[in-house]
């Protein structure tokens, strides 16, 4: 009597723990309490997978210490023959003439001291240096701007305002990012994947656009373009401008972008705040060059190139362009949050609309239905008494595996039905072994009661041995898998771990209710 | 109700040679068919590349979508249709991994329906590039292989109480394995490869019933992965997955059977072998026959009802179980008496 209230109370108690667990699910004005995740192959949304191009972060500190170099240079008065960054991530410096060697390497020593030499020549006169990053400091540049991509990311994604986003890292420079839910994947992919660095840069009007073009593009300017989508046509003109290289003021100094609506001409129109610093700088900008083009550069695309009419203090400037409501808003949340340090790319992406969401929830609880309905018949014909045990074992089964999901916050995929499914089948395995046993020791002549002890020991030990493989299986699918496979890797451990439960306790309980509190005389199995 | 009678006393052991030559049949088939094909027909997620789900709202056929796609720059494409027939949906995949930006996916929707004369509605996209196919590729390797060294362990730690060698042998294998891997060594040749050296240690260290389980496991997955490549079916992710609980779930019956034996051996320990297996089997077989049912039951109910996208993997499943079942009776235990023979004739 003892032992068997002892385990009606661990049944009872974990039944309506599920139960609990399961109810927010179905009836959720209920209780206020977690629901099953959704997979997004159940739910609807998008999973990207972008991969930060993190030598791009160090290019770009690269060409920014060459920058510095070159103004160092120039502030010292050393006379250099070429000045150039190769290969992406080195600096080859030329300099000719002894005393401008010895000022140079005075330089490289006062405020250069972090650049590694690669090579060195000095003959005739002429020095020739290669430089480059030590590994350490480039490594470093690598992770901080992979992490840097990320917040960057996660503030984006912030502002655009999804519902349960989640964003993390995999491995050393890829973000996983999941947006339930989500309908218009168009907007979000380019508002994740936009580097939306911006600068400012002055007009290079000394030159000619169009010898420019021809290919003869003066020292320290280059040739980008303003690419405009004529609204009738939906068609690209790209108009080319010649843009003095150096960089005045980059979007670090932002400190707040809205949208605004210019009362002239009823357009969008983006409002940018710099901060102090940033202020002052763009005054002394404005202030030496008045009567002057300053062009408004976002990732290499010149989107405006205003006249400056005067000096501009306060630090308040527009971006105008031919923008709609959305494209200036979208502008506005990657200027708030900041330019990605390095671009990156989508390596991955699975979108799923809603209506496969809803629809593969149907069909994954039909086959449930229909698969269920018949094993419950198939046992309880082929078992009679015993197989409407097993039975009712497996329904309880199921409230387990649902409130386990609730519990864990475990994603629900469509795999993971599957994975349902099949519990459904295993589960029986476990009761077969022990009737099929009890069958036999009945057969050898034992009553009813030892007939049930001897087949639950006997076949507890095979069944655990049988299910523990499927969770090794399971397990290495949990760690190896992604996704829609992990859900399956989850409900099928549940599945597992909740099918020997009911078998060995809950039928255990009730085949021993009827003989022991009942006395049923014969076993219907 | 029985189907099976208790007395059954089936002569399997006896029948073993034709058991291995149906076997044997089955691998050959599906060895040829892949080396036929060129390796197994890989969906996007192993080799890269798009595959758009498209529904339409009324029967359309497929040269007026080819058609439709032609006006587009998606590379190479390939339609198909999708789950049942009148859902009127077709599987677009391109080898090419584009990102569905820059409208494409209102061009795709605007082509479909212009060339076909029927609302398009894309229903789902997914693009994998081709970095993330290989390593994918490489992920999945790695779990089936590890996966079986795990389960080895286990075998052999209950049947025959060798953890700690197994467990050492596997922890080794392990290592090597990704000792090599860093090495740019082409992943599949270096799992054959340690996949034969794990059997030969299991010989050398006389592992026996870790080698009846996991030889009956490859033979399952090879023979599964033929009727793959025989019914030009496509290997995803979740194929993989279908594939690791097969081998989860074929071992099971396994285990079945080598505890019957173990607990035969123990009683009746004076038979020979042979006897002993085949007692073991038949007692076993009401158990397993009706296992494999009942899972067949609701595979099969989820292979017709469950809608396009798991259908193949139901496939893999209902394919599995057969197999697994057979191998579990003709296989696996066989293996044990060629076993006990070589001992013998020592």
């Amino acid at each position: 009597m003892k032992k068997i209230s002892w385990r009606m109370v661990i049944v009872l108690v974990v039944a309506i723990v599920a139960i609990v667990y399961t109810l927010p699910t179905f009836l959720p004005t209920l209780w206020p309490y977690k629901k099953i995740n959704l997979g997004l192959d159940l739910q609807g949304g998008m999973h990207l997978v972008l991969e930060v191009d993190t030598i791009k972060a160090v290019e770009g500190t690269v060409e920014r210490i060459a920058q510095e170099l070159r103004t160092g240079l120039r502030d010292e008065r050393i006379r250099t023959a070429a000045l150039d960054r190769i290969g992406g991530t080195r600096i080859s410096v030329k300099i000719t003439g002894q005393e401008n060697i010895e000022k140079f390497q005075k330089l490289l020593d006062k405020d250069f001291k972090d650049l590694r030499i690669l090579s060195k020549t000095l003959q005739d006169g002429v020095l020739d240096m290669v430089m480059d990053l030590p590994e350490n400091e480039s490594d470093g540049i690598r992770l901080m701007a992979a992490e840097q991509a990320l917040e960057t990311i996660r503030n984006r994604i912030d502002q655009f305002g999804v519902n349960e986003p989640d964003i993390r890292n995999q491995g050393e420079n890829r973000i996983l990012i999941q947006l339930p839910g989500i309908r218009d994947t168009q907007r979000a992919k380019e508002l994740i994947g936009k580097t939306a660095l911006l600068e400012f840069k002055l007009l290079d009007e000394d030159h000619d656009v169009e010898t420019a073009l021809k290919g003869n593009v003066p020292a320290g300017s280059e040739v980008l373009y303003q690419v405009v989508i004529d609204k009738e046509t939906l068609r690209e003109i790209k108009t080319p401008y010649l843009i003095k290289k150096r960089t005045l003021l980059t979007g670090a100094y932002l400190t707040d972008a809205k949208v605004q609506i210019d009362s002239q001409f009823n357009e969008p129109y983006v409002s940018i705040d710099l901060d102090k610093k940033g202020a002052r700088i763009f005054e002394t900008i404005t202030a030496e060059n008045v009567k002057k083009r300053l062009a408004i550069i976002l990732d290499n695309k010149v989107y405006s190139a205003p006249v400056i009419q005067e000096k501009i203090s306060g630090g308040a400037a527009r971006i105008t362009g031919n923008f709609t409501a959305e494209t200036a808003r979208d502008l506005a949340i990657v200027l708030r949050a900041g330019a990605l340090p390095a671009p990156v790319n989508i390596i991955e992406e699975r979108t799923v609309g809603p209506s496969l969401g809803t629809d593969s929830i149907r069909k994954g609880l039909i086959a449930m239905l229909v698969g269920g309905v018949f094993v419950i018949f198939f046992m309880a014909i082929y078992y009679k008494g015993a197989g409407l045990i097993a039975d009712f074992a497996l329904l309880l089964n199921i409230v387990l595996i649902a409130g386990g999901l609730a519990a864990f916050q475990a994603t629900l995929t469509l795999p993971g039905i599957a994975g349902i499914i099949l519990t459904i089948g295993m589960a029986v395995d476990a009761n077969v072994l022990i009737f099929e046993r009890i069958r036999e020791e009945l057969a050898l002549g034992k009553t009813p009661r030892a007939a049930v002890d001897a087949g639950f020991n006997r076949a507890a030990l095979t069944i655990m041995d049988a299910n523990i493989t499927t969770l090794i299986a399971a397990l290495v699918l949990f760690q190896f898998g992604t996704g829609p496979i992990k859900g399956f890797a989850v409900t099928l451990s549940l599945g597992v771990i909740s099918s020997v439960f009911t078998a060995l306790v809950v039928s255990r309980l009730i085949f021993d209710y009827f003989l022991r509190i009942r006395r049923v005389k014969q076993l219907s199995i | 109700m029985q189907f099976i009678k208790p007395d059954i006393n089936i002569d399997f052991i006896g029948k073993r040679k034709f058991a291995y030559g149906l076997s044997l049949a089955l691998i050959l088939i599906s060895i040829a068919s892949l080396i036929l094909h060129g390796g197994p027909k890989f969906g996007i997620d192993f080799v890269g590349g798009t595959v758009i789900q498209v529904k339409f709202q009324t029967a359309v056929p497929i040269k007026n979508i080819k058609s439709g796609l032609d006006t587009l720059a998606i590379g190479n494409s390939s339609v198909q249709s999708f789950g049942d027939r009148d859902d009127h949906e077709y599987l677009i995949r391109t080898d090419l991994s584009i990102a569905t930006g820059e409208r494409l996916s209102d061009q795709i929707q605007k082509a479909l329906a212009g060339a076909t004369g029927s609302a398009a509605e894309i229903r789902r996209v997914e693009m994998v590039g081709p970095q993330v196919g290989k390593d994918l590729r490489q992920k999945a390797l790695f779990a089936i292989f590890y996966a079986l060294l795990f389960i080895a362990i286990y075998i052999s730690g209950r049947f025959e109480f060798k953890w700690i060698l197994t467990g050492l042998m596997a922890v080794a294998l392990m290592g090597a394995v990704y000792f090599l891997s860093l090495f740019n060594v082409s992943i599949p040749f270096l799992i054959l490869v340690a996949l034969l050296v794990t059997l030969l240690l299991f010989w050398l260290l006389n592992l026996k019933y870790a080698m009846g389980a996991i030889v009956a496991l490859l033979h399952d997955v090879i023979i599964t992965v033929g009727i793959f490549s025989i019914t030009g079916r496509e290997f995803t992710l979740p194929i993989i997955a279908a594939l690791l609980t097969i081998i989860g779930y074929s071992l099971n019956d396994t285990i079945i059977v080598f505890d019957r034996i173990r607990e035969n051996l123990r009683k009746i320990s004076k038979s020979p072998m042979p006897v002993i297996i085949n007692r073991s089997v038949n007692e076993t077989i009401s158990r397993t026959i009706l296992t494999s049912l009942t899972t067949l039951l609701v595979v099969i109910a989820l292979l017709v009802l469950g809608g396009g996208i798991i259908h193949d993997f139901a496939f893999a499943l209902t394919v599995g179980i057969v197999v697994g079942t057979y191998s579990s009776i003709y296989v696996a235990s066989p293996i044990l008496i060629a076993w006990q023979e070589r001992t013998r004739k020592k």
